[in-house]
């Protein structure tokens, strides 16, 4: 039953919005969104005790081939899940302060998203998780494009039109490992021994629609756009959630199924892995535009991320995982702390602002710690994952990893740039008014400020959750 | 348990310190914050005491672990505390040294609009330096490591307004960070084959052929590369100059006492990995008496009071890794320790001044002050006559013994080095005759004001000169037939590693020492020759030339920099943006992403906005090859 809880929760919440007056919108959306996490949180103590009950929900569908509606929940599942059901309550409340149309149709549309995510992550038949990943997809086009600046409907389009590409593609990979196996369960996927040529297909089916998900420079290309042309929630969805779920992708329905292309690939994917976290680092260097500069900085991070899971050993999938979070924690923070600019200002060129931290010095500490965080000093959140990250990197190839590691250096250059252009300095005309944070962006911040503390100085819960299922991994991959 | 949490609480309290300064700053008075910041320094030092002197009557060294950090396989780090001689030793000084700075800046510092954040900031500092030395294995010292430069960052950047103090810590930060990544990558090699972090666990494994020759070097080589960068040393000092736009303690205690010396307790530390490792130990005196040289002859043009201090210890500094690079790892804590007290006491003294002064700090602006501030003057005389190697003041035997050292091991290092310390007499007696002696050169109105600092300032002077003078009698020479104290006490730790080294005959050491002091007292003679007797006053800016203008201009290495890193970098950045993502990549997918539309006569539709009808096509078109599928089956 945990399973099929922790589905329906945000549908429930969604319709719930939807039926419900106007004035209470938030707050019933913040509420279901809240409810779903204290359950998952529930659901986490339970598993770490050991107990397997309703963890595992499955019921045919059809018989030949054999494919039925299962969930499973494991580890590594249950760590995306908490991270969805965690972040999803604090971005609907970071929307708290912000006056949008239609406000119904956002918050159930956000609801819908966390719903489908949480799809995604328990998933445990190929099918079902095609059919979860693509119902993402949809809330989160609407919201880019409905809910974004006056341009954005064009941008979103194109993001559209490439997650479209990515995901027909994955849809012949599945349909291929059905008919192969016999059955879309997410077992007998893995228990399969494929040919080598079929390996290959299945594996660029899959890769691509992953790849441009996270995105894998070079297919990443909407990404800066579209980060700046939606409203900064849906920012915050696409790049704290959506992007894992390529993530999770490569690890659960990749890594496992096919290891001999795989194999074959890594080189490649390794290094277009690092080429991303140089890439994006050094062209967020010399950007104005907060969100911009923040997306190529992901884009960056998230390079890391890949290059670690693909050399298959346990510090590189241990790390992802680590780093998955953190990421997800921090953009979330950060593209915050950008629409705070934004609501006080009307701007988020930062060279246009200045002086901010001494008029708003809580909100100029929260940002740092951020900006701390994004430079992965030790004691935050990003440091152990990104140390995992590039020692196994190292491990894999020593130039590679010191190539990826100037991201400790780039990453001071621009995050100090934006700090010092956005907070020191004499305020402007600008920024004269800029009060400090509300009630409930306090509020906002607080959790996440929490999480790059604790998880920096305590990952221990992370790793532990997520290490049988990489080993378990690690083993299929390596055959 | 009890014990325990009493050492812990040597990093705890400037922790605790900073949290409740930095909550209650709107709350608490100046003077409120200021005592607090003071006390939670005073009290690590005294328990770093009574640990050191339980060390000194035969105790043993503390260790222990306070939590698991992270654990994956057969890697494993903890958060682990190791009190023995050598970290207790640099706790002494950097809490001792810390709690004087305080209680100097109660002073400075009064009437700052953010004073108690400063206090935060200087407690935040001592608890990374003390985390820095404290922990148990590499990692834990990273922390420490990246949180003095965040300190640093934000201490130099204090007064935020300023942009350009901000960019001076901006830089100070993004080239320290360079060294970082030497570091790490340092740790990769440790963490791999010896399977630990843990200096003991890495210094058993090593013992054992863990690491070949070769694995070695690289790791040698990769930290010492981190060195350079939180030591100022040469490529990646650049930083260590410009950081003077903090406040001067913040000066005198992370650029001059602390922070710096970082990257010598590193190499102390890592002796172990080092002795196996002389090659890298070659370069390390190599860059050392290089960065020794290089900043002396700089500092003998400079006319700013602290860029010259600042060129200083980028000098001395450089001597301490001369030490290193020649194994004398003592000798390098040695004058760690005296320049610790002889460089904040410089830089106090300077603060003192520039107090006086209105905050002027061209030397050619002052003049004379002897006689209005008697205690500044005499304490800052007694520094320099230390850093100069004048006996009997502590800079003397460390400096001697760095140069004993060097002679020992290779005859032109011990030129290069003592070339480097007799300029670094001569800047710094033009430094004291051009700023307490002569005439006061200011205006009339500023020479009004000048006055002694209150007492709160010149308490920690005297100490300091105090220290100064006597730390010297840790470590007497040889030929005095003298117990040299510091390596008695340390040699426990370093027994494994330190070089045996025959000493000198009494009569080389004692022509040694008489060369070292002749060419400081020379040198102090021409300075005394140039300022005092000719009255000679630095040149305006412009009017250099020739060699003067290239030592002037720090031999236009920042300019280099620029050039050839950090313009080349904004290009690339603005090359990738504009051309390789938008034009390149985006003009790939875009045309594959037309050519497939112009092929369908979905298109015109799709581009009018109908999304919807993508969506419902996908769909369709799934459920239909899914349907083909299972009926076809």
């Amino acid at each position: 039953m945990t399973a099929i809880i922790l589905l329906i929760l945000p549908f429930l919440g969604a319709l719930l919005t939807l039926l419900l007056s106007n004035k209470i919108t938030k707050q019933i959306a913040l509420g279901a969104s809240i409810l779903t996490f204290l359950y998952s949180i529930y659901t986490y103590f339970h598993f770490v005790q050991g107990s397997a009950a309703g963890l595992i929900f499955s019921t045919p569908w059809l018989e030949v081939p054999n494919i039925s509606f299962s969930l499973e929940i494991d580890g590594l599942s249950l760590l995306m899940l908490l991270l969805t059901n965690i972040l999803t309550p604090i971005i609907i409340l970071s929307g708290a302060g912000s006056t949008q149309k239609n406000i119904k149709a956002l918050y159930t549309l956000i609801l819908v998203m966390q719903g489908a995510l949480n799809g995604v992550f328990m998933a445990a038949d190929a099918l079902i998780f095609y059919i979860f990943w693509e119902m993402v997809l949809i809330p989160i086009y609407f919201i880019a494009a409905l809910w974004g600046t006056d341009y954005s409907r064009e941008i979103t389009f194109k993001f559209f039109v490439y997650a479209l590409v990515g995901s027909l593609f994955m849809l012949i990979s599945v349909i291929v490992l059905t008919l192969v196996a016999g059955s879309s369960s997410v077992h007998d996927i893995h228990s399969l021994s494929l040919t080598n040529w079929s390996q290959t297909l299945i594996f660029f089916g899959f890769f691509l629609a992953f790849a441009i998900k996270i995105p894998i420079v070079p297919l990443h290309t909407w990404q800066a756009d579209t980060y700046t042309a939606a409203p900064t929630q849906g920012t915050m969805l696409l790049s704290s959630l959506m992007l894992k779920m390529g993530l999770y992708g490569f690890i659960r329905w990749l890594l496992p199924v096919v290891p001999f292309a795989i194999a074959q690939y890594t080189p490649i994917i390794i290094t277009l892995g690092v080429i991303g976290v140089v890439y994006g680092a050094w062209i967020a260097i010399q950007q104005n535009n907060f969100k911009r500069l923040l997306a190529y900085s992901s884009l960056g991070h998230v390079g890391l991320i890949v290059a670690g899971i693909f050399t298959i050993t346990s510090m590189g999938l241990i790390g992802a995982s680590v780093q998955m979070i953190a990421h997800g924690v921090n953009v979330v923070g950060l593209f915050f702390a950008a629409e705070i600019v934004l609501r006080r200002t009307g701007t988020i060129d930062i060279s246009a602002l200045g002086g901010i931290r001494e008029k708003a010095p809580w909100f100029s500490t929260y940002l740092f710690i951020l900006v701390l965080a994004g430079l992965s000093l030790p004691l935050t959140n990003a440091f152990v994952g990104e140390f995992m990250l590039l020692f196994s990197v190292w491990q894999y190839n020593a130039a590679l990893a010191v190539l990826a590691g100037t991201t400790v250096i780039l990453a001071a250059v621009y995050l100090l740039r934006m700090f010092q252009r956005t907070l020191l300095g004499n305020s402007n005309t600008v920024t004269q008014e800029f009060h400090d944070l509300t009630l409930s962006e306090h509020l906002t911040f607080i959790p996440i400020i929490f999480m790059v503390l604790f998880f920096g100085v305590y990952p221990m819960p992370i790793i532990r959750l997520v290490e049988p299922v990489i080993n378990q991994i690690i083993q299929l991959a390596s055959i | 348990m009890a014990a325990e949490s009493l050492y812990t609480a040597i990093i705890g309290l400037p922790l605790l310190g900073f949290l409740i300064i930095g909550f209650l700053k709107n709350k608490i008075s100046d003077n409120i914050a200021g005592i607090l910041a003071s006390t939670m320094v005073l009290i690590p030092f005294l328990i770093v005491s009574s640990v050191f002197f339980s060390l000194v009557n035969g105790g043993s060294a503390i260790h222990y672990y306070l939590l698991n950090w992270f654990t994956v396989g057969h890697y494993s780090v903890d958060y682990g505390i190791q009190l023995d001689r050598l970290s207790v030793v640099m706790s002494l000084f950097i809490t001792g040294v810390g709690f004087l700075i305080h209680l100097y800046s109660v002073s400075y510092m009064k009437g700052d609009k953010n004073f108690s954040t400063y206090f935060s900031y200087l407690n935040l500092f001592i608890f990374f330096m003390l985390v820095l030395v404290l922990s148990d294995n590499y990692l834990g010292m990273y922390i420490g490591w990246e949180g003095v430069g965040l300190c640093s960052y934000f201490l130099i950047g204090f007064w935020y307004k300023n942009n350009e103090y901000s960019n001076a810590g901006k830089k100070a930060f993004v080239m320290n960070r360079v060294g970082d990544l030497g570091f790490m990558v340092g740790m990769f090699y440790v963490f791999y084959y010896t399977g630990s972090l843990e200096f003991v666990k890495v210094e058993q494994a090593i013992g054992m052929g863990a690491m070949t020759p070769i694995v070695l070097m690289i790791a040698a080589s990769m930290l010492f590369v981190g060195a350079t960068g939180k030591s100022a040393q040469i490529p990646l000092f650049t930083w260590l100059p410009d950081a003077m736009a903090g406040p001067t303690p913040v000066s005198a205690l992370i650029h001059a006492a602390t922070m710096v010396t970082a990257g010598i307790y590193m190499v102390i530390r890592s002796n172990f990995l080092y002795s196996l490792a002389p090659e890298v130990l070659n370069v390390v005196g190599i860059i050392g008496v290089a960065s020794a040289l290089y900043a002396a002859i700089v500092g003998m043009t400079q006319n700013d009071i602290k860029k010259v201090l600042a060129y200083s210890t980028v000098s001395q500094l450089g001597l301490m890794f001369l030490a290193l690079g020649v194994g004398a790892y003592v000798t390098a804590l040695f004058h760690v320790l005296t320049h610790a007290f002889f460089k904040a006491l410089l830089f106090l003294g300077a603060g003192s001044v520039m107090h006086a002064v209105g905050g002027e700090q061209d030397i050619r602006k002052m003049g004379g002050l002897r006689k209005y501030m008697p205690i500044t003057f005499a304490t800052f005389l007694i520094a320099s006559l230390a850093i100069s190697g004048i006996p009997p003041f502590s800079g003397f035997f460390s400096k001697d013994e760095i140069l004993a050292q060097a002679f020992q091991q290779n005859t032109l290092l011990w030129v290069l080095g003592l070339v480097a310390s007799m300029m670094t007499a001569f800047y710094m007696f033009r430094l004291v005759f051009l700023t307490f002696y002569g005439d006061y050169r200011g205006n009339d109105d500023s020479k009004q004001k000048i006055h002694e600092s209150p007492k709160l300032m010149t308490i920690p002077l005297v100490v300091l000169a105090i220290l100064a003078t006597v730390a010297g009698t840790l470590g007497l020479p040889h030929v005095l037939n003298m117990p040299h104290l510091l390596n008695d006490f340390l040699s426990p730790i370093l027994a494994s590693s330190a070089r045996p080294q025959g000493h000198l005959e009494a009569s080389t050491e004692f022509m040694l020492m008489g060369i070292a002091t002749g060419g400081a007292l020379v040198s102090i003679a021409i300075a005394y020759m140039m300022y005092i007797s000719k009255k000679r006053v630095p040149d305006e800016d412009a009017n250099y030339s020739g060699l003067t203008k290239v030592a002037y201009h720090k031999f236009y290495i920042d300019e280099l920099y620029n050039a050839v890193i950090v313009r080349p970098m904004q290009w690339c950045s603005e090359f990738f943006h504009k051309v390789i993502d938008k034009v390149v990549v985006d003009g790939i997918v875009n045309m594959t992403g037309k050519a497939s539309l112009l092929a369908s006569d979905i298109v015109r539709t799709s581009q009018t906005g109908y999304t919807a009808f993508y969506i419902l096509a996908m769909v369709l078109s799934a459920c239909f090859i899914l349907g083909y599928f299972f009926i076809g089956s």
